[in-house]
């Protein structure tokens, strides 16, 4: 089985994308989806409806989805699995872009979108460095120079990283995403499957449910505005 | 790594682009034997909605290797392209402007042209100047330099992307989806593409534009229906549209400067 792992922020098409991978490869394949969100998603039962697949999604509440994420990979890997699927597609909840979900032995894709505008890229250096792939939408909605600054930008982030811009509602230009999605290795062994990246760290006070303002009423890892280093208080 | 060195360098010239058939939505196989395109072309591309017209010019935006829905594939100069051409979009030989194109950043005229110059490294210093010049052939409300992009009107938008891609991107063909409508001169569009050495190939409802053409593809139920080429034979109706089309453009300045239509105007 195959494992692929699509991040990228809110609304830039992740499953957009996904769907157009669905279109091409479900019926041949057996592909099983699993969505990591928040509070609420549908992507799930949408896709399951469209194409027919095994689906299934994950809240996180008030834990940071990617860790949720990477806390229940193991058992949809063997969900997966157990299903006899090919693939298996996981789609983080995007909301972090310092989110690095990706983990050897898989297929790590980000979805960017153009409209996100040509310096975004730059904010989102982590979750593209780490990623094989980065597919970038939309790009039928903006000018070609900003079509080409948006490129320069994910190459000075990720100088290696494959990108492949695409109008994910036609699916023009995926054909190098099929192609990688074909050549990427399967799971060799899922109980040596690590995270390529360290995700940001997610356990403060304020994780916790400390209200209170200011890093004077919390401790563990802290930051203070004058002097941007972390400083670390115990209670 | 190298890159740098490697964009200065001239592209592959590009003499021929050719579309080869796939097949109709009913499965049957298109009706043509190959479609060339060579630099001073225009082709416009017509028929009904939902009949495949931006399928077809999507396929040749992104070089459709019998992978898209419709099964064509797209040669350059008689061959399967390399993949660099396809993928990167400064060494792309083709511009797709399309009615929804923008250029969505907060920047000015001059500052939006003066990216693109500089992500093409393109040494010359004159190449904005001549950008908004030839937009401003293109459209009859005045761009110039500090006007910023997300002012500008559909017509100005249309009227500078255009100018871009012969001027900065300088793509030997140029894609158009359905961007004709008002505050563009047609006929100066495609003059000044032909005079560039450009091809072009357009999608549209505008009879002047499709009369302008040298070619015009029908399409029907997702394929090619046939391919006209009216030469002399469309010359008189043209001439008519023409000046249809310059009463009607009259007559919106008129109305956009406030004017009553209350006398009786000669219409063409």
């Amino acid at each position: 089985m195959k494992l692929l792992i699509f991040a990228g922020p809110p609304s830039a098409g992740k499953t957009a994308v996904i769907r157009q991978i669905l279109r091409q490869l479900a019926g041949a394949s057996t592909i099983a989806f699993l969505k990591i969100d928040v509070v609420r998603a549908f992507e799930d039962e949408e896709l399951s409806k469209e194409f027919g697949i095994p689906a299934r999604k994950v809240y996180s509440g008030d834990v940071c989805p990617d860790h949720t994420g990477i806390l229940v990979l193991r058992d949809a890997i063997s969900w997966a699995d157990d299903l006899g699927a090919d693939i298996l597609i996981v789609e983080s909840a995007g909301l972090c872009l310092r989110c690095t979900p990706y983990t050897s032995q898989s297929l790590g894709i980000v979805v960017l979108s153009a409209v996100g505008g040509t310096n975004s890229p730059l904010k989102m250096a982590p979750m593209i460095a780490l990623a094989d792939i980065a597919v970038v939408t939309k790009v039928d909605l903006v000018s070609q120079a900003e079509k080409e600054v948006f490129r320069e930008r994910v190459r000075e982030v990720a100088p290696r990283v494959d990108i492949i811009e695409t109008n994910a509602v036609h699916g023009t230009g995926l054909r190098f995403l099929m192609k990688a999605i074909q050549s990427v290795p399967e799971i060799s062994s899922p109980d040596e499957i690590v995270l390529r990246g360290m995700p940001p760290l997610a356990v403060c006070t304020i994780c916790a449910g400390k209200k209170e303002i200011g890093w004077q009423h919390h401790f563990g890892i802290l930051k203070t505005l004058d002097g941007a280093d972390d400083l670390y208080r115990g209670e | 790594m190298n890159d740098r060195n490697h964009r200065t360098k001239d592209p592959l010239p590009v003499a021929t682009i050719t579309i080869l058939p796939g097949k109709a939505r009913d499965g049957t196989r298109e009706n043509f034997d190959e479609i060339t395109i060579r630099a001073g072309d225009t082709i416009s591309i017509v028929g009904p909605t939902g009949s495949g017209k931006t399928a077809f010019i999507n396929d040749i935006e992104v070089f459709a290797c019998h992978d898209t829905v419709t099964g064509r594939s797209i040669l350059v100069n008689a061959q399967v392209p390399p993949d660099e051409m396809v993928r990167d979009p400064a060494r792309k030989p083709i511009a797709l402007i399309t009615q929804n194109t923008k250029c969505l950043a907060d920047l000015t005229v001059q500052e939006f042209l003066e990216m693109h110059v500089k992500a093409r490294r393109i040494p010359d210093t004159h190449r904005t100047a001549e950008t908004i010049a030839l937009a401003n052939e293109f459209t009859g409300e005045k761009i110039t330099g500090e006007m910023r992009m997300t002012a500008l009107s559909g017509g100005q938008t249309r009227a500078l992307l255009i100018a871009d891609a012969v001027s900065v991107s300088n793509t030997p063909l140029i894609l158009l989806d359905e961007v004709e409508s008002g505050g563009i001169f047609k006929e100066n569009v495609i003059a000044s593409l032909k005079r560039n050495n450009k091809a072009v190939l357009f999608v549209t409802h505008d009879p002047l534009l499709a009369l302008l053409s040298d070619r015009r593809i029908v399409m029907k139920n997702g394929a090619v229906e046939k391919i006209l080429e009216p030469k002399e034979r469309e010359k008189e109706t043209l001439a008519r549209i023409s000046e249809m089309d310059g009463f009607l453009s009259l007559m919106r300045e008129k109305i956009r400067a406030g004017d009553l239509l209350d006398r009786e105007v000669p219409v063409p």
